[in-house]
């Protein structure tokens, strides 16, 4: 499997966001390099969402943050509304930011505990000036609102004083004040209880709509990534497994890995056996030392000795649905996985 | 397994000084919680985290406990385990564990119980370990504690521990370092530390809350096997649904502090009568569901423990909700399916609730138009 | 001693039913003693007895600092034979009213305490001043921006750490200061030597400090999200990261006035801090050494004004920490 390879790209010169080869790797200790992010391509359409799905390790959050430039990657090219940010420094970085935002994965962690609400929110129209100080306390006032807390209550709250989710509702109000067209959630919701994860998936399905922006959804959750997406990308070890819309992808998945996932959720369903349910065994290898060929082939119940030579490229095996696979499951086709450990 | 025995599930081999366990009668149930209250004090009062929760548990049964943050599932584990802090709580009600009142013991008395008799196994693995001691040390202290053994039969056994809780390798693993280990490795280190002197009954809380989800299904069956294997009681805490349907006999679902239904697994997913259950199930994306459904979320937040509501407690947020159940809190009601039990003046599936609901619906109550995705 | 330290695991499980975070210590199991809110809410909020009384001493210390020109004091160098080497509570004789006895020249001991009290705290202030602003800039720039510039300010923090410091102290003082006695090398008044002095050596202590604290903060996702928006690195250095930084520096800040009050001591002793005409309150104890036997009170009153000083001190450094620790809800 393998990222490499452009195929699900569409040659769409109005892309919002083109990500092509997209390399980050960073130094650890010992001299080692991980190899976080191995060759990513993406494109983004305007209103479009895009769900980045993976288990930890895999380096969507990674890509998610190279995509922002915070730090820039190792190599590739991002270029967003037909600007090369790779190409940026300085200033001229700063200048786009802007319209590219980005929402954390940990409530708390995202707000300063030692500013009050009200200029939490209203800070991306303080650094760029936008407006005067009547204008923008209306703005944040209504962002408030617009997020479901009440103004006169939260401004002048601080952080801690919030629920998780009112937490990230603040959150959201910071991202879109500046009305970026592009938005980055890193895990928005995987530190939220169940019943609030739903309010906020709610809430940022309606403020897509109301600002025309464009996400970037990246969870672990399959469920909770295939509600909010209009495009799936499933991700292992750095590189793309499979691409695809939800519906489809999620009810014939072609790569093993996404079949693994699947099957690896518990359902809420009594008649549904988990305690029967095939598992995949083993242990993600290292980013350090990641395998040859297809990075999958470790503890993949297929792999050949092709999986070990060659790297699989992205092709389309059904309408709009790209794997990266030497041997893909076929429709219906059921695999079975090791249950001990490789 | 190496050809070692395990404590607790047959004569041990090696040695004839084994803790003293309490008579086992065949009568009693192995956990038996009777309505356990437990306050806490905190700068705005005195919150009642765990309100009124009885239930019991036999050997070689599951039980769910799901809830989501302050429904007291957490606290309600550790009342039973006894690992309260000490100042600034109060605790109330009766919890017997083979018969043996154990609920108003001290740490030195519990002791006798934890490890031998029950265990736990808590979220994230990386806090539950000790960063600087070997992991085979941490195994064999938790047997030097309980059984008077040899230093070499104690190494034998936590080999054979890790081995069977599918730890590859478990001869190297013996040296190294919880740091060196994945979260899925850790936690099954962690199980198998709970695990070593043989207890009983297993206390899980959101064990695999903090892993992977292909990590959690390995755990998770993992757990499933050494409880058979050993005949013991298991308590999974959990905020996961799916989690509960797949692997337990029973749930109790807890909401504010409450019991607020308890039934048997496949009960509560067929014929659940809470209207909070229902919510929950409604809110969570679902696999099968098509992309961009819009999800039932319930509106509003779990309430103020330092003043709940002198009604139900989920009124607020019912799509179901009556003047009745503003003033008066439900009992616990048996329902018509056995072994079930819920909190409710008008229950999903019944005439009253179904009525109730209609009457929302046409007032344009938003709690009700929630649970239809149009909120 | 109850401790409002406690592992995280468990005040977040406590925090998930309360809602706030709350003190909670290991002592016997009582069912029956469960505190009330406000009584807690006292607790919490306000300073403690311990925290009165130090502010109390601190005032007191402070004002009479501040008022000692003004109170009609005695001339604490001018010398009264009667009370010389007298102890309080003797009989003077022919000149009553000296409180706290005379030094071994018959200077007043109150009058002496209290204007040495200006001395003191004024340098030792004065110094930590210009370490918290020194090293507090490096630390923060070190912990903000990493990688080379963290490289070159650990460095200088180490080699200034791993100098002795009352060595270093010393060596300072005594080339920065005026030579004593005709001929000796001009330089700067013994005061400004000695806040030299000192500031420079608690430099690294609190760079130290605020690089730790700095470190962790940076790491936080608020200073992410401040990036994102395109902040400039002035603005989330002061903005973002500063105020959570202040409550570490400003609890060590305290400490580190009591730490330069006894090495006022210390360098006195040396020889190196005013001259014993002025009193301070180092060099009292360093001049009075000689009379321990004969006149013990010498010693001990600065001695215990000291003592009492560094243990309030302290513990306001440590209401300091208290109160500033904002409990970050849990979810």
């Amino acid at each position: 499997m393998a990222g490499t390879g452009t195929a699900h790209l569409r040659d769409r010169d109005d892309a919002l966001l083109r990500v092509e080869d997209l390399v980050v790797e960073f130094h650890a200790a010992g001299g080692k390099r991980v190899h976080a992010v191995s060759g990513i391509s993406l494109d983004l359409l305007e209103g479009e969402t895009l769900g980045l799905v993976g288990e930890s390790g895999c380096g969507k959050s990674t890509t998610g943050r190279a995509i922002m430039q915070l730090p820039p990657p190792t190599s590739g090219s991002v270029s967003f509304e037909g600007e090369e940010l790779t190409a940026l420094h300085g200033d001229d970085l700063r200048r786009i930011r802007p319209r590219m935002q980005m929402i954390f994965q940990d409530p708390i962690s995202s707000l300063n505990p030692r500013r009050k609400v009200g200029d939490i929110v209203s800070e991306g129209l303080d650094i760029w000036e936008i407006g005067d100080k009547a204008s923008r306390r209306e703005k944040v006032d209504a962002m408030l609102g617009t997020v479901g807390l009440d103004p006169e209550a939260a401004r002048g709250r601080r952080p801690h004083e919030f629920s998780g989710g009112q937490c990230q509702r603040i959150s959201i109000a910071r991202a879109v004040i500046t009305e970026p067209k592009l938005i980055i959630c890193d895990e928005p919701v995987s530190a939220l209880d169940v019943s609030v994860q739903a309010q906020i998936l709610n809430l940022l399905e309606d403020m897509k709509a109301e600002y025309q922006l464009t996400l970037v959804f990246i969870a672990h959750d399959l469920a909770v990534v295939k509600n909010i997406s209009d495009r799936v990308a499933v991700m292992y070890l750095g590189k793309f497994c499979e691409v695809g819309p939800p519906d489809q992808l999620y009810a014939r998945p072609m790569h093993p890995y996404t079949a693994a996932l699947l099957a690896a959720i518990p359902v809420p369903d009594p008649d549904v056996q988990a305690d029967n349910a095939d598992v995949l065994g083993g242990e993600i290898p290292s980013p350090t030392d990641p395998p040859s060929g297809c990075r999958f082939r470790t503890r993949c119940p297929r792999a050949q000795e092709r999986c070990a030579e060659e790297e699989p490229m992205l092709r389309e095996l059904a309408p709009g649905q790209f794997v990266a696979c030497h041997f893909p499951l076929e429709a219906g086709e059921e695999i079975e996985f090791r249950t001990t450990a490789a | 397994m190496t050809g070692t025995t395990i404590p607790g599930t047959t004569a041990p081999a090696a040695s004839d000084t084994i803790v003293d366990t309490p008579p086992e009668r065949a009568d009693a149930p192995l956990l038996e919680v009777d309505d356990v209250s437990t306050w806490f004090a905190s700068d705005r009062g005195r919150v009642r985290a765990v309100d009124g929760v009885s239930f019991t548990l036999e050997r070689g049964k599951t039980l769910g406990i799901v809830g989501e943050s302050g429904s007291g599932k957490t606290v309600l584990s550790r009342s039973i385990m006894g690992l309260l802090p000490k100042r600034g709580v109060a605790r109330q009600g009766s919890i017997k564990f083979e018969g043996t009142e154990i609920g108003n013991l001290g740490p030195r008395a519990m002791r006798r119980y934890w490890g031998s008799h029950m265990a736990m196994v808590f979220q994230d693995p990386m806090t539950s370990l000790n960063p600087v001691m070997k992991i085979g040390k941490q195994i064999t202290e938790s047997i030097h504690t309980h059984l008077d053994v040899t230093r070499d039969f104690a190494n034998e056994l936590a080999v054979s521990l890790l081995s069977s809780v599918r730890v590859p390798d478990p001869e190297r693993r013996m040296d190294e370092y919880p740091h060196q280990l994945s979260g899925g490795l850790r936690q099954r280190v962690c199980i198998a530390v709970a695990l070593a002197a043989g207890p009983q009954l297993l206390l899980a809380d959101e064990p695999t809350t903090a892993l992977d989800v292909t990590v959690q299904a390995q755990v998770l069956d993992l757990l499933e096997a050494q409880q058979r294997e050993r005949f013991m009681a298991l308590v999974l805490v959990t905020h996961d649904l799916g989690v509960v349907a797949g692997r337990t006999d029973d749930v109790v679902v807890m909401y504010a502090g409450q019991i607020v239904e308890e039934a048997p697994t496949a009960t509560l997913f067929e014929n659940m009568k809470m209207p909070y259950t229902e919510a929950l199930l409604r809110s969570i994306p679902k696999l099968g569901q098509p992309s961009h459904t819009r999800l039932a979320a319930i509106p509003g937040r779990p309430p103020d423990l330092v003043s709940p509501p002198s009604g139900c407690r989920f009124a607020e947020r019912c799509a179901y909700v009556q003047d009745r159940c503003r003033e008066e809190q439900p009992p616990l009601l048996p329902a018509d399916t056995p072994d079930h039990r819920f909190r409710c003046w008008f229950p999903v599936g019944t005439p009253e609730g179904r009525a109730a609901l209609e009457r929302n619906r046409a007032a344009n109550v938003p709690t009700a138009l929630a649970l239809d995705g149009e909120a | 001693m109850p401790t409002r330290e406690q592992p995280d695991a468990l005040r977040d499980f406590v925090d998930e039913a309360a809602g706030h975070g709350m003190p909670v210590d290991a002592g016997t199991i009582e069912i029956a003693a469960v505190e009330t809110g406000p009584e807690i809410k006292a607790r919490r909020k306000g300073l403690g007895v311990g925290g009165w009384l130090a502010l109390a001493w601190m005032a007191f210390v402070v004002l009479g600092a501040i008022l000692a020109p003004y109170i009609g004091l005695d001339d604490p160098k001018e010398s009264i034979t009667a009370i010389a080497r007298k102890g309080p509570l003797s009989d003077y004789g022919s000149a009553p009213g000296h409180l706290l006895g005379g030094d071994f020249n018959g200077r007043d001991m109150l009058a002496r305490l209290l204007w040495g009290g200006r001395v003191t705290l004024v340098v030792s202030t004065a110094a930590v001043l210009l370490g918290f602003v020194l090293g507090g800039a490096l630390g923060l720039l070190g912990g903000y921006f990493r990688g080379r510039t963290d490289t070159v300010v650990s460095m200088v923090l180490d080699v200034f750490l791993s100098i002795p410091a009352v060595i270093l102290a010393l060596a300072l003082v005594t080339i920065l200061r005026t030579q004593p006695g005709e001929g000796g090398q001009p330089g700067l008044d013994p005061e400004l030597a000695l806040i030299l002095a000192l500031g420079i050596v608690s430099i690294p202590v609190l760079g130290r400090i605020t690089r730790a604290s700095t470190l962790s903060w940076s790491e936080r996702e608020f200073v992410l999200a401040a990036k994102a928006q395109g902040a400039k690195h002035r603005r989330i250095l002061f903005r973002e990261v500063l105020p959570n930084v202040l409550p570490a520096m400003y609890s060590i800040a305290l400490l580190g006035i009591a730490v330069a009050i006894v090495a006022e001591g210390t360098l006195s002793i040396l020889g190196a801090s005013v001259e014993p005409d002025t009193p301070t309150w180092g060099n009292m104890i360093a001049v009075g050494r000689q009379y321990i036997n004969r006149a013990p009170h010498i010693v001990f009153e600065p001695a215990l004004m000291i003592f009492f000083t560094v243990l309030a001190l302290n513990m306001l450094g440590d209401v300091v920490r208290s109160r500033f620790d904002v409990r970050e809800g849990g979810l």
